[in-house]
């Protein structure tokens, strides 16, 4: 309780100081303009976004390794956290692709990559919702959740050498390499640091109310 | 469960893990020649979304050769649904699966035997429709290059497509969540086997697309193994 209390108020404190440096701290990217500055949030939840993908398929892999309740429950809290967090960055990323390339959507590798993974866990969520309660559903889970992650390179691999293909102008910055400012720097590490300590308190949060869900639900079984 | 029992001299006895494979893979085959209920269907299915294509896209004979590979492959990947959908149904419906489980072999074996069932319904399929392919669309679609990538695309298919399978019929709502859970990781499958059919209809020689080829491979052989390794959870009692 006290350690979940602490990532909320960790949270709360980074995220506001992100908020405050993205909107008064940082300077506007010379070339891109303001729009750049949705770059603060964008990437930190892709890259949070992927480490919670990253935990589905390490705890997914413990489950079945293990057998312990434990590890499913982390593992289902990271999926649901982290389809959020992918849609979120989904979305932020139109917004931001709307007027930087005058489209909403392109299918460049990362976005067909990030948008098949998106997918991939929705589909995971669906099947843990459809399967047959209990045991079951997170054995279901858990060889879902160790597939889509070994697959994720595939897919990377077959959507850049699908655009090699079919060349398209180069679009935005996402493709030149070049040092930040340090104030850019800075605000993008307290940015994900904030997002960090958000997922952290999200992960403890829901990883403790499936342990009460599935409590509940074994006391229904058992007395009625 | 997967160590092979042994007499008093250390021979191993029972089947060998070959006889395991074909004896499931039999099993498959002689129910399909009995009940019918997956190859004929799928072909007729598959006529069908011929048609659709030709009534929705531009009749222009030219265009033919950009859209084929796209119609192509989303006539594959929807019958192999289709025929995957089935590859669990009797088994569910007959209790057939816990006589299979029953059974003292590993179940590494019993993926085996039923993936290549479904490989082989969906690759009869395929052998069937790409002659009505080439004359829908009047284009050369029987020669061996697309032999190749259609037989590996369709084991691909097969190797996660068994995995899931064997999951969804025991879900709620399972017809529309297999695809669900399919159409995204076969992604890279489908991309690559359309980029390289286009290749073929342009006349390009192998090595042009072979990288293409070895995708496919390489995904039919890493999820060979992944889904052979855990089946065992799956199927699980």
């Amino acid at each position: 309780m006290t350690l979940r209390m602490s990532l909320l108020g960790l949270s709360a404190l980074l995220m506001f100081t992100a908020l405050a440096m993205i909107f008064f701290y940082v300077p506007s990217d010379a070339i891109l303009g303001i729009s750049q500055r949705i770059f603060y949030v964008h990437v930190p939840l892709a890259l949070v976004g992927f480490l919670a993908f990253g935990v589905v398929a390490v705890c997914s892999i413990g489950y079945l390794w293990k057998g312990s309740e434990r590890m499913d429950n982390v593992a289902y809290a990271a999926a649901e956290i982290g389809v959020l967090f992918t849609s979120l960055m989904l979305i932020t990323g139109m917004l931001w692709a709307k007027p930087a390339w005058g489209v909403w959507w392109s299918w460049s590798p990362q976005l067909t990559t990030s948008l098949i993974l998106w997918f991939l866990y929705v589909a995971y969520l669906m099947l843990r919702a459809y399967a047959p309660p209990g045991e079951t559903a997170a054995r279901y889970a858990a060889v879902l959740g160790i597939i889509g992650f070994v697959d994720v390179p595939i897919v990377y691999m077959a959507a850049r050498w699908w655009r090699d293909l079919h060349p398209q102008k180069v679009l935005g910055p996402l493709s030149e390499e070049g040092a930040l400012e340090p104030s850019m720097q800075l605000t993008f590490l307290v940015s994900l640091l904030a997002f960090t300590a958000l997922f952290s308190y999200l992960m403890a949060t829901r990883t403790e109310l499936r342990r009460q869900e599935i409590q509940i639900e074994r006391m229904r079984y058992t007395y009625g | 469960m997967n160590e092979r029992r042994t007499d008093a001299s250390g021979q191993p006895t029972g089947p060998s893990w070959w006889t395991v494979i074909l004896a499931v893979l039999w099993k498959d085959l002689l129910l399909e020649s009995r009940t019918r209920e997956i190859v004929t269907p799928i072909v007729v299915f598959s006529l069908l979304v011929i048609v659709v294509f030709s009534f929705v896209l531009d009749p222009n004979p030219r265009l033919a050769a950009s859209v084929a590979p796209g119609a192509l492959w989303v006539a594959f990947t929807f019958a192999g649904v289709l025929g995957l959908n089935r590859s669990f149904a009797l088994e569910k419906e007959r209790g057939g699966m816990e006589a299979l489980l029953l059974t003292p072999v590993g179940r590494d074996l019993l993926y085996f035997g039923k993936m290549l069932a479904a490989f082989l319904f969906m690759l009869l399929v395929e052998i069937i429709m790409l002659p009505a392919f080439s004359v829908a669309f009047n284009l050369p679609l029987v020669q061996p290059g697309l032999w190749l990538i259609v037989a590996l695309a369709t084991l691909g298919f097969a190797t996660v497509g068994t995995a899931f399978a064997a999951m969804t019929v025991n879900t709620r709502a399972r017809e529309i969540l297999l695809p669900v859970l399919f159409f995204p990781v076969v992604a890279p499958v489908i991309i690559a086997a359309a980029e390289a059919t286009r290749a073929v209809l342009a006349g390009d020689a192998l090595v042009d697309y072979s990288r293409w080829v070895q995708l496919i491979a390489a995904f039919d052989v890493i999820f060979a193994v992944v889904a052979a390794a855990t089946f065992e959870f799956i199927v699980t009692e």
